[in-house]
């Protein structure tokens, strides 16, 4: 296989096999990376520079733990209607919060779009009175009721072309 | 007298099981928060997070981490252990959060048949927010392509029937951030 240009960044076949293998199962040995090297007939080396270029691609949020939300504390997701000329500013304010963890601008009069996850409800309620408070507007707060699916990792397609790669489930 | 010692000994080695000493409240919360920024690229990368949240020093302090983390997976704490991408730099910049208006007692088997179809990455049911935000159900689709995503939904809302449900898609333009949650 060789190398895929994607719109961003330029992975390594080595790259790929580990985004595909290693979203989940991520080894509990002493020596991890020795333990991905064998799995993949590559040295503990290799395996290393592999994972730290892709941190400096910003390719990885982390190799660690997703917490599940509910067992780990308090989270909603949140949307405010920000007008347009505002929205640079009012997001650095909302980015401002160690507890935002997602914030994305959405196509809609509710434009933006953020995660807030604190220790429990309490805490959780007074981040989210306080960008009121900074913003001056109003938060709709959208907490899940129930989760019928949930974030297991995707697998990459890299065998596709750019035009038709494709997000698949890990794990079904 | 001898040989019923012995039995005993080599049952007792057949079943060892070593018990690490259980992390205490703090060091368990340190241990929470440097999991959520991610583990450090050393040879031996449980070590160096065992001497960061101080245990001491002995010969199975990594077994305490490693301990710690399967336990946590065990009950569910922990959803996945591995690689978190950030799939904005993989090219998936067609972002969509389709939201849907289902009626409360539809919702919960239409989210059912959602939830499998391969392209929707996660499903949820949230509140509706009258009489601004009808939606009561959202989930997302990653792709590389808009033109791709929307055809994927079109197929899957017929496939479905669910073509008389109002919804709306709402891709995502830019991530102003996004990084693994912190509970502290």
């Amino acid at each position: 296989m060789s190398e895929l240009n994607l719109s961003e960044v330029r992975l390594s076949e080595l790259q790929q096999r580990i985004i595909n293998r290693y979203q989940k199962g991520f080894p509990l040995v002493e020596q991890p990376y020795v333990e991905i090297a064998e799995q993949l007939a590559v040295s503990e080396q290799q395996v290393i520079e592999a994972i730290e270029e892709l941190h400096r691609y910003q390719a990885l949020s982390r190799v660690g733990a997703v917490f599940d939300h509910k067992k780990a504390g308090a989270s909603t997701l949140a949307a405010m209607a920000v007008p347009e000329q505002q929205l640079d500013k009012i997001a650095a304010i909302v980015n401002q919060f160690e507890q935002v963890n997602h914030n994305y601008e959405r196509e809609h009069d509710y434009n933006l779009w953020f995660v807030v996850t604190a220790s429990d409800l309490l805490a959780l309620n007074r981040v989210l009175e306080q960008i009121e408070l900074l913003t001056g507007l109003p938060i709709l707060v959208l907490p899940m009721e129930a989760s019928y699916h949930i974030d297991l990792g995707f697998t990459i397609d890299f065998a596709s072309t750019n035009s038709t790669a494709t997000v698949n489930k890990v794990g079904h | 007298m001898s040989l019923s010692i012995n039995l005993a000994t080599s049952k007792q080695k057949k079943t060892q099981v070593t018990i690490f000493p259980a992390l205490n409240a703090e060091q368990q919360a340190k241990l929470r928060g440097l999991l959520e920024q991610g583990l450090p690229t050393c040879s031996r990368p449980y070590l160096a997070l065992a001497r960061k949240i101080g245990l001491a020093e002995s010969p199975f302090i990594e077994q305490q981490v490693i301990e710690q983390i399967k336990l946590w997976q065990q009950q569910g704490l922990i959803r996945r252990f591995g690689l978190v991408v950030k799939h904005r730099k993989l090219g998936f910049n067609a972002n969509a959060m389709v939201v849907w208006n289902i009626a409360d007692t539809a919702v919960d088997g239409i989210a059912k048949q959602l939830s499998q179809c391969p392209e929707v990455s996660l499903c949820y049911r949230r509140p509706r927010r009258l009489p601004d935000w009808p939606y009561n159900l959202f989930c997302m689709i990653h792709g590389i392509e808009r033109a791709k995503v929307i055809s994927q939904l079109q197929a899957i809302t017929e496939r479905l029937n669910l073509s008389h449900i109002e919804k709306n898609v709402l891709f995502s333009t830019r991530a102003f951030k996004q990084q693994g949650a912190r509970y502290g």
